[in-house]
Protein backbone atom coordinates (compact mmCIF):
# COMPACT_ATOMS: atom_id res chain seq x y z
CA UNK A 1 0.00 0.00 0.00
CA UNK A 2 2.74 2.15 1.08
CA UNK A 3 4.92 1.32 -2.36
CA UNK A 4 2.12 2.03 -4.12
CA UNK A 5 1.35 5.46 -3.15
CA UNK A 6 4.84 6.22 -2.75
CA UNK A 7 5.29 4.97 -6.87
CA UNK A 8 2.02 7.49 -7.09
CA UNK A 9 3.57 10.36 -6.07
CA UNK A 10 6.68 9.92 -7.51
CA UNK A 11 4.37 9.45 -10.91
CA UNK A 12 2.52 12.84 -9.91
CA UNK A 13 5.77 14.72 -9.35
CA UNK A 14 7.27 13.05 -13.10
CA UNK A 15 4.35 14.87 -14.68
CA UNK A 16 4.20 17.71 -12.85
CA UNK A 17 8.11 18.33 -14.21
CA UNK A 18 6.36 17.25 -17.94
CA UNK A 19 3.49 19.59 -17.34
CA UNK A 20 6.40 22.14 -16.57
CA UNK A 21 8.16 21.61 -19.46
CA UNK A 22 5.66 21.21 -22.04
CA UNK A 23 4.52 24.98 -20.99
CA UNK A 24 7.84 26.37 -21.50
CA UNK A 25 7.97 25.31 -24.93
CA UNK A 26 8.86 21.43 -25.35
CA UNK A 27 5.70 20.54 -26.47
CA UNK A 28 6.65 16.80 -27.92
CA UNK A 29 6.82 16.00 -24.38
CA UNK A 30 3.22 15.87 -24.84
CA UNK A 31 3.34 12.59 -26.05
CA UNK A 32 5.42 10.92 -22.87
CA UNK A 33 2.48 12.96 -20.86
CA UNK A 34 -0.43 11.26 -22.39
CA UNK A 35 1.04 7.47 -23.79
CA UNK A 36 0.10 6.49 -19.96
CA UNK A 37 -3.63 7.44 -20.27
CA UNK A 38 -4.44 6.73 -23.96
CA UNK A 39 -6.32 3.44 -23.40
CA UNK A 40 -8.03 5.29 -20.21
CA UNK A 41 -9.20 8.05 -22.23
CA UNK A 42 -10.74 5.82 -25.43
CA UNK A 43 -12.30 3.56 -22.81
CA UNK A 44 -14.01 6.56 -21.04
CA UNK A 45 -15.19 7.67 -24.53
CA UNK A 46 -16.50 4.60 -25.80
CA UNK A 47 -18.55 4.23 -22.30
CA UNK A 48 -20.39 7.00 -22.92
CA UNK A 49 -20.88 6.64 -27.01
CA UNK A 50 -20.56 3.13 -27.20
CA UNK A 51 -19.35 3.66 -30.60
CA UNK A 52 -15.68 2.54 -32.12
CA UNK A 53 -15.21 4.97 -34.70
CA UNK A 54 -17.14 8.01 -32.29
CA UNK A 55 -15.17 6.94 -29.19
CA UNK A 56 -11.66 7.26 -31.10
CA UNK A 57 -12.18 10.71 -32.55
CA UNK A 58 -13.68 11.99 -29.46
CA UNK A 59 -10.68 10.27 -27.67
CA UNK A 60 -8.33 12.39 -30.29
CA UNK A 61 -10.34 15.68 -29.75
CA UNK A 62 -9.71 15.23 -26.15
CA UNK A 63 -6.33 14.75 -25.71
CA UNK A 64 -5.78 17.94 -28.53
CA UNK A 65 -8.18 19.71 -25.98
CA UNK A 66 -5.77 18.70 -23.07
CA UNK A 67 -3.02 19.77 -25.15
CA UNK A 68 -4.44 23.13 -26.21
CA UNK A 69 -5.54 24.11 -22.82
CA UNK A 70 -2.75 22.52 -20.83
CA UNK A 71 -2.10 26.21 -18.96
CA UNK A 72 -5.34 25.27 -17.62
CA UNK A 73 -4.57 22.39 -15.86
CA UNK A 74 -4.27 23.28 -12.03
CA UNK A 75 -1.60 21.29 -10.13
CA UNK A 76 -4.29 20.04 -7.28
CA UNK A 77 -6.39 17.89 -9.49
CA UNK A 78 -4.58 14.77 -11.35
CA UNK A 79 -3.90 14.78 -14.68
CA UNK A 80 -5.41 12.16 -15.55
CA UNK A 81 -8.93 12.82 -13.89
CA UNK A 82 -8.31 16.12 -15.24
CA UNK A 83 -8.13 14.39 -18.91
CA UNK A 84 -10.95 12.02 -18.60
CA UNK A 85 -12.57 14.90 -17.46
CA UNK A 86 -12.40 16.75 -20.97
CA UNK A 87 -12.94 13.56 -22.58
CA UNK A 88 -16.55 12.72 -20.71
CA UNK A 89 -17.35 16.33 -21.70
CA UNK A 90 -15.93 15.94 -25.18
CA UNK A 91 -17.91 12.58 -25.52
CA UNK A 92 -21.04 14.31 -23.94
CA UNK A 93 -21.01 17.07 -26.01
CA UNK A 94 -20.90 14.36 -29.13
CA UNK A 95 -23.85 12.18 -27.98
CA UNK A 96 -25.85 15.65 -27.62
CA UNK A 97 -25.02 16.49 -30.93
CA UNK A 98 -26.16 13.46 -32.19
CA UNK A 99 -29.43 13.70 -30.47
CA UNK A 100 -28.65 10.00 -29.48
CA UNK A 101 -29.61 10.32 -26.18
CA UNK A 102 -33.43 11.66 -26.84
CA UNK A 103 -34.27 7.62 -26.59
CA UNK A 104 -31.57 6.22 -24.12
CA UNK A 105 -32.75 9.37 -21.73
CA UNK A 106 -36.43 7.97 -21.55
CA UNK A 107 -34.99 4.51 -20.93
CA UNK A 108 -32.55 6.03 -18.27
CA UNK A 109 -35.33 7.02 -15.73
CA UNK A 110 -35.88 3.88 -14.20
CA UNK A 111 -36.40 3.95 -10.89
CA UNK A 112 -33.10 5.39 -9.11
CA UNK A 113 -34.51 6.12 -5.73
CA UNK A 114 -36.07 2.51 -5.29
CA UNK A 115 -34.14 -0.19 -4.02
CA UNK A 116 -33.13 -2.44 -6.09
CA UNK A 117 -33.13 -6.43 -5.88
CA UNK A 118 -30.60 -8.28 -6.85
CA UNK A 119 -31.81 -11.42 -8.41
CA UNK A 120 -31.95 -14.76 -5.95
CA UNK A 121 -28.96 -16.89 -7.14
CA UNK A 122 -28.04 -19.80 -5.06
CA UNK A 123 -24.31 -18.55 -5.70
CA UNK A 124 -21.98 -16.60 -7.57
CA UNK A 125 -19.39 -18.68 -9.23
CA UNK A 126 -16.40 -16.53 -9.78
CA UNK A 127 -15.08 -15.10 -12.83
CA UNK A 128 -10.78 -15.41 -12.25
CA UNK A 129 -9.25 -12.30 -13.74
CA UNK A 130 -7.37 -14.40 -16.29
CA UNK A 131 -10.39 -15.34 -18.17
CA UNK A 132 -10.15 -11.80 -19.15
CA UNK A 133 -7.55 -12.54 -21.75
CA UNK A 134 -10.20 -14.18 -23.95
CA UNK A 135 -12.10 -11.88 -25.99
CA UNK A 136 -15.33 -13.27 -25.71
CA UNK A 137 -14.95 -12.78 -22.18
CA UNK A 138 -14.40 -9.15 -22.69
CA UNK A 139 -17.25 -8.50 -25.27
CA UNK A 140 -19.77 -10.37 -22.99
CA UNK A 141 -18.75 -7.45 -20.24
CA UNK A 142 -18.81 -4.88 -22.89
CA UNK A 143 -22.28 -5.85 -23.32
CA UNK A 144 -23.32 -6.28 -19.86
CA UNK A 145 -22.04 -2.76 -19.34
CA UNK A 146 -24.06 -1.58 -22.26
CA UNK A 147 -27.12 -2.70 -21.19
CA UNK A 148 -27.78 -1.29 -18.04
CA UNK A 149 -28.64 2.30 -19.02
CA UNK A 150 -26.42 5.69 -19.43
CA UNK A 151 -26.27 7.01 -16.32
CA UNK A 152 -25.55 4.06 -14.44
CA UNK A 153 -23.20 3.20 -16.94
CA UNK A 154 -21.29 6.91 -16.86
CA UNK A 155 -21.02 6.93 -13.57
CA UNK A 156 -19.32 2.57 -13.08
CA UNK A 157 -17.07 3.38 -16.10
CA UNK A 158 -15.92 6.70 -14.18
CA UNK A 159 -15.52 5.12 -10.71
CA UNK A 160 -14.71 1.20 -11.34
CA UNK A 161 -13.01 1.35 -14.77
CA UNK A 162 -11.18 4.66 -14.55
CA UNK A 163 -11.13 4.58 -10.61
CA UNK A 164 -11.84 8.39 -10.31
CA UNK A 165 -12.98 8.87 -6.15
CA UNK A 166 -16.51 9.31 -5.55
CA UNK A 167 -16.06 13.06 -5.69
CA UNK A 168 -13.79 13.64 -8.79
CA UNK A 169 -16.60 11.12 -10.33
CA UNK A 170 -19.48 13.77 -9.60
CA UNK A 171 -17.59 16.86 -10.74
CA UNK A 172 -17.00 15.09 -14.14
CA UNK A 173 -20.77 14.04 -13.95
CA UNK A 174 -21.85 17.71 -12.57
CA UNK A 175 -23.83 15.90 -9.90
CA UNK A 176 -23.78 14.82 -5.98
CA UNK A 177 -21.71 12.75 -4.26
CA UNK A 178 -24.75 10.90 -3.16
CA UNK A 179 -26.15 10.50 -6.67
CA UNK A 180 -23.00 9.05 -7.40
CA UNK A 181 -22.74 6.11 -4.53
CA UNK A 182 -26.64 5.39 -5.24
CA UNK A 183 -26.13 5.02 -9.24
CA UNK A 184 -22.87 3.17 -8.73
CA UNK A 185 -24.15 0.41 -6.04
CA UNK A 186 -27.19 -0.06 -8.59
CA UNK A 187 -24.94 -0.32 -11.54
CA UNK A 188 -22.65 -2.65 -9.75
CA UNK A 189 -25.52 -4.70 -8.80
CA UNK A 190 -27.40 -5.05 -12.09
CA UNK A 191 -24.08 -5.83 -13.42
CA UNK A 192 -23.99 -8.81 -10.92
CA UNK A 193 -27.11 -10.03 -12.06
CA UNK A 194 -26.51 -9.54 -16.15
CA UNK A 195 -23.23 -11.60 -15.64
CA UNK A 196 -24.33 -14.37 -13.25
CA UNK A 197 -24.09 -17.76 -15.39
CA UNK A 198 -27.34 -20.00 -15.94
CA UNK A 199 -29.72 -17.90 -15.64
CA UNK A 200 -30.90 -16.07 -18.43
CA UNK A 201 -28.27 -13.21 -18.02
CA UNK A 202 -27.12 -11.70 -21.75
CA UNK A 203 -23.71 -12.95 -20.59
CA UNK A 204 -25.51 -16.90 -20.57
CA UNK A 205 -27.47 -16.18 -23.43
CA UNK A 206 -25.32 -14.72 -25.90
CA UNK A 207 -22.55 -17.26 -25.04
CA UNK A 208 -24.81 -19.93 -25.15
CA UNK A 209 -22.87 -22.67 -23.18
CA UNK A 210 -24.26 -25.41 -21.26
CA UNK A 211 -26.09 -24.66 -18.47
CA UNK A 212 -24.24 -25.77 -15.23
CA UNK A 213 -21.03 -25.17 -17.16
CA UNK A 214 -18.32 -22.39 -16.59
CA UNK A 215 -18.55 -20.13 -19.35
CA UNK A 216 -14.78 -19.02 -18.62
CA UNK A 217 -13.77 -22.60 -19.02
CA UNK B 1 -32.10 -7.29 15.87
CA UNK B 2 -29.97 -7.93 12.54
CA UNK B 3 -29.96 -6.54 9.20
CA UNK B 4 -32.38 -7.86 7.10
CA UNK B 5 -31.50 -8.52 3.04
CA UNK B 6 -32.64 -5.19 2.03
CA UNK B 7 -30.58 -3.47 4.56
CA UNK B 8 -27.42 -6.02 3.61
CA UNK B 9 -27.85 -4.71 -0.14
CA UNK B 10 -27.57 -0.95 0.63
CA UNK B 11 -24.65 -1.40 2.31
CA UNK B 12 -22.57 -4.08 -0.54
CA UNK B 13 -20.59 -0.88 -1.50
CA UNK B 14 -19.94 0.51 1.42
CA UNK B 15 -18.65 -2.84 2.51
CA UNK B 16 -16.67 -3.60 -0.67
CA UNK B 17 -15.05 -0.38 -0.88
CA UNK B 18 -14.71 -0.84 3.49
CA UNK B 19 -16.57 3.03 3.54
CA UNK B 20 -18.55 1.38 6.71
CA UNK B 21 -19.13 2.09 10.37
CA UNK B 22 -17.58 -0.97 12.20
CA UNK B 23 -21.15 -1.76 14.13
CA UNK B 24 -22.72 -1.67 10.52
CA UNK B 25 -20.04 -4.11 9.22
CA UNK B 26 -20.27 -6.49 11.91
CA UNK B 27 -24.18 -6.72 11.45
CA UNK B 28 -23.38 -7.18 7.35
CA UNK B 29 -20.92 -9.92 8.11
CA UNK B 30 -23.67 -11.70 10.66
CA UNK B 31 -26.12 -11.53 7.93
CA UNK B 32 -24.24 -13.43 5.65
CA UNK B 33 -22.98 -16.05 7.50
CA UNK B 34 -26.83 -16.81 7.76
CA UNK B 35 -27.74 -15.51 4.00
CA UNK B 36 -27.19 -17.60 0.98
CA UNK B 37 -28.23 -14.94 -1.13
CA UNK B 38 -26.73 -12.07 0.20
CA UNK B 39 -23.81 -13.64 0.25
CA UNK B 40 -24.12 -14.81 -3.46
CA UNK B 41 -24.72 -11.16 -4.12
CA UNK B 42 -21.54 -9.91 -2.10
CA UNK B 43 -19.31 -12.30 -3.75
CA UNK B 44 -20.52 -11.59 -7.48
CA UNK B 45 -20.41 -8.13 -6.78
CA UNK B 46 -16.93 -7.82 -5.77
CA UNK B 47 -16.09 -9.55 -8.54
CA UNK B 48 -17.64 -7.70 -10.80
CA UNK B 49 -15.64 -4.61 -9.44
CA UNK B 50 -12.30 -6.64 -9.90
CA UNK B 51 -12.93 -7.45 -13.49
CA UNK B 52 -14.32 -4.28 -14.47
CA UNK B 53 -11.13 -2.45 -12.99
CA UNK B 54 -8.56 -5.05 -14.77
CA UNK B 55 -6.41 -3.59 -17.57
CA UNK B 56 -7.61 -5.86 -19.55
CA UNK B 57 -10.41 -4.41 -19.97
CA UNK B 58 -9.08 -0.76 -21.71
CA UNK B 59 -8.79 -2.59 -25.17
CA UNK B 60 -8.26 -0.09 -27.77
CA UNK B 61 -8.65 -0.66 -31.62
CA UNK B 62 -5.86 -1.75 -33.79
CA UNK B 63 -3.41 1.39 -34.48
CA UNK B 64 -4.99 3.59 -32.19
CA UNK B 65 -2.27 4.69 -30.14
CA UNK B 66 -0.51 5.32 -33.81
CA UNK B 67 -3.85 7.80 -35.23
CA UNK B 68 -3.62 9.37 -31.59
CA UNK B 69 -0.29 10.39 -32.56
CA UNK B 70 -0.44 11.41 -36.04
CA UNK B 71 -3.52 13.69 -35.32
CA UNK B 72 -1.46 15.13 -31.97
CA UNK B 73 1.64 15.88 -34.62
CA UNK B 74 -0.66 17.43 -36.82
CA UNK B 75 -1.72 19.76 -34.60
CA UNK B 76 1.57 20.66 -32.46
CA UNK B 77 2.69 24.31 -33.01
CA UNK B 78 4.83 25.19 -36.19
CA UNK B 79 8.14 25.37 -34.14
CA UNK B 80 8.07 22.40 -32.52
CA UNK B 81 6.56 20.05 -35.51
CA UNK B 82 7.08 22.31 -38.72
CA UNK B 83 4.57 23.64 -40.51
CA UNK B 84 4.94 24.33 -44.31
CA UNK B 85 6.90 27.22 -43.88
CA UNK B 86 8.74 25.63 -40.70
CA UNK B 87 9.32 22.77 -42.80
CA UNK B 88 10.91 24.77 -46.01
CA UNK B 89 13.08 26.82 -43.17
CA UNK B 90 14.23 23.56 -41.86
CA UNK B 91 15.71 22.13 -44.86
CA UNK B 92 17.16 25.23 -46.04
CA UNK B 93 18.83 25.82 -42.72
CA UNK B 94 20.15 22.27 -42.79
CA UNK B 95 21.04 22.57 -46.30
CA UNK B 96 22.87 25.19 -46.02
CA UNK B 97 24.93 23.64 -43.60
CA UNK B 98 25.69 20.78 -45.47
CA UNK B 99 25.88 23.01 -48.74
CA UNK B 100 28.49 25.05 -46.92
CA UNK B 101 27.63 27.36 -44.26
CA UNK B 102 28.85 25.99 -41.85
CA UNK B 103 32.30 26.77 -43.48
CA UNK B 104 31.62 29.80 -41.75
CA UNK B 105 33.43 28.58 -38.27
CA UNK B 106 35.74 26.34 -40.15
CA UNK B 107 39.40 27.41 -41.34
CA UNK B 108 38.66 27.24 -44.63
CA UNK B 109 36.31 29.68 -43.89
CA UNK B 110 38.08 31.91 -42.40
CA UNK B 111 41.15 31.85 -44.69
CA UNK B 112 38.53 33.13 -47.29
CA UNK B 113 36.67 36.36 -45.15
CA UNK B 114 36.45 39.16 -47.08
CA UNK B 115 38.83 41.87 -45.70
CA UNK B 116 35.38 44.04 -45.67
CA UNK B 117 32.67 43.17 -43.78
CA UNK B 118 30.90 46.10 -45.93
CA UNK B 119 32.26 44.82 -49.48
CA UNK B 120 29.08 43.61 -51.12
CA UNK B 121 29.02 41.04 -53.42
CA UNK B 122 27.20 41.83 -56.83
CA UNK B 123 23.91 40.53 -56.69
CA UNK B 124 24.04 38.96 -59.83
CA UNK B 125 26.43 36.71 -59.01
CA UNK B 126 23.38 34.34 -56.25
CA UNK B 127 21.68 31.91 -58.40
CA UNK B 128 18.38 32.59 -59.04
CA UNK B 129 16.56 29.39 -57.60
CA UNK B 130 18.97 29.76 -54.47
CA UNK B 131 16.62 29.84 -51.51
CA UNK B 132 17.29 32.75 -49.10
CA UNK B 133 16.07 33.86 -46.26
CA UNK B 134 15.09 37.40 -45.73
CA UNK B 135 14.63 38.92 -42.11
CA UNK B 136 12.42 42.18 -41.50
CA UNK B 137 15.13 44.26 -39.93
CA UNK B 138 16.91 45.39 -42.81
CA UNK B 139 16.59 44.97 -46.96
CA UNK B 140 19.24 42.14 -47.01
CA UNK B 141 19.24 38.39 -47.76
CA UNK B 142 21.14 35.55 -45.85
CA UNK B 143 22.24 31.81 -46.77
CA UNK B 144 20.82 31.13 -43.70
CA UNK B 145 19.18 31.71 -40.12
CA UNK B 146 22.64 30.80 -38.50
CA UNK B 147 24.59 34.34 -40.26
CA UNK B 148 25.99 36.14 -37.15
CA UNK B 149 24.53 39.16 -39.77
CA UNK B 150 20.90 38.08 -39.21
CA UNK B 151 18.60 39.40 -36.21
CA UNK B 152 14.81 39.46 -35.53
CA UNK B 153 15.09 35.59 -36.70
CA UNK B 154 11.62 35.31 -35.52
CA UNK B 155 10.24 37.39 -38.64
CA UNK B 156 12.03 35.95 -41.71
CA UNK B 157 10.81 34.41 -44.87
CA UNK B 158 12.50 31.89 -47.11
CA UNK B 159 12.10 33.05 -50.71
CA UNK B 160 14.10 32.34 -54.04
CA UNK B 161 17.15 34.59 -54.24
CA UNK B 162 16.10 36.38 -57.69
CA UNK B 163 12.90 37.75 -55.94
CA UNK B 164 14.71 38.88 -52.97
CA UNK B 165 16.72 41.07 -55.77
CA UNK B 166 13.87 42.10 -57.45
CA UNK B 167 11.57 43.35 -53.77
CA UNK B 168 15.51 45.16 -53.26
CA UNK B 169 16.80 42.76 -50.62
CA UNK B 170 20.77 42.57 -51.30
CA UNK B 171 23.28 39.64 -50.55
CA UNK B 172 24.72 39.66 -46.56
CA UNK B 173 27.91 41.09 -46.44
CA UNK B 174 29.07 38.17 -44.28
CA UNK B 175 27.46 35.00 -45.54
CA UNK B 176 26.68 35.47 -48.92
CA UNK B 177 30.22 36.89 -49.74
CA UNK B 178 31.70 33.76 -48.68
CA UNK B 179 29.47 31.79 -50.65
CA UNK B 180 30.35 33.73 -53.96
CA UNK B 181 33.38 33.55 -52.90
CA UNK B 182 33.67 30.18 -52.81
CA UNK B 183 33.05 29.81 -56.54
CA UNK B 184 29.62 27.91 -55.80
CA UNK B 185 28.05 29.44 -58.82
CA UNK B 186 28.06 26.59 -60.93
CA UNK B 187 24.67 26.06 -62.49
CA UNK B 188 24.51 22.25 -61.04
CA UNK B 189 25.12 23.27 -57.90
CA UNK B 190 21.89 24.54 -56.16
CA UNK B 191 24.17 24.94 -52.70
CA UNK B 192 23.17 21.51 -51.42
CA UNK B 193 19.41 21.77 -52.12
CA UNK B 194 17.30 19.74 -54.41
CA UNK B 195 15.93 19.91 -57.22
CA UNK B 196 12.86 19.08 -55.26
CA UNK B 197 13.11 21.81 -52.45
CA UNK B 198 14.72 24.53 -55.10
CA UNK B 199 11.15 23.90 -57.27
CA UNK B 200 9.25 24.94 -53.82
CA UNK B 201 7.30 27.96 -54.13
CA UNK B 202 8.82 30.10 -51.66
CA UNK B 203 6.51 30.69 -48.69
CA UNK B 204 5.46 34.71 -48.59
Amino acid sequence: MLSLALENSAEESNEAILIRRIRNGEHELFYDLIRPYERRVYAAAFAILRNEADAEEVAQEAVLKAFKHIRQFRAEARFSTWLIQITVNEARMRKRKDHAHIMEAISDHRDEEGDYTPRDFADWREIPSETLERSEIREALTRALAAIGEKYQEVFVLRDVQHLTIEETAKTLKISAAAVKTRLLRARLMLRDLLSPGLGGNWSSKLSFVKGAKPWE
Amino acid sequence: MGMSCQEVWREVSNYLEDDIDPAVRASVEAHLRGCAHCTAVMDGTRNVIRLYGDKAMLEVPLGFSQRLHQRLEANMPPRQRGTPWGWVMAVAASLLIVGGFELGSSAAFMANELRSEHAIPAASHTPPDLMVVVAEDGKVFHGGTRCPFMHEKNKERVMRASEAIREGYVPCTRCMKQYLSAGLTTPDFHWGISAEVAALQPMR
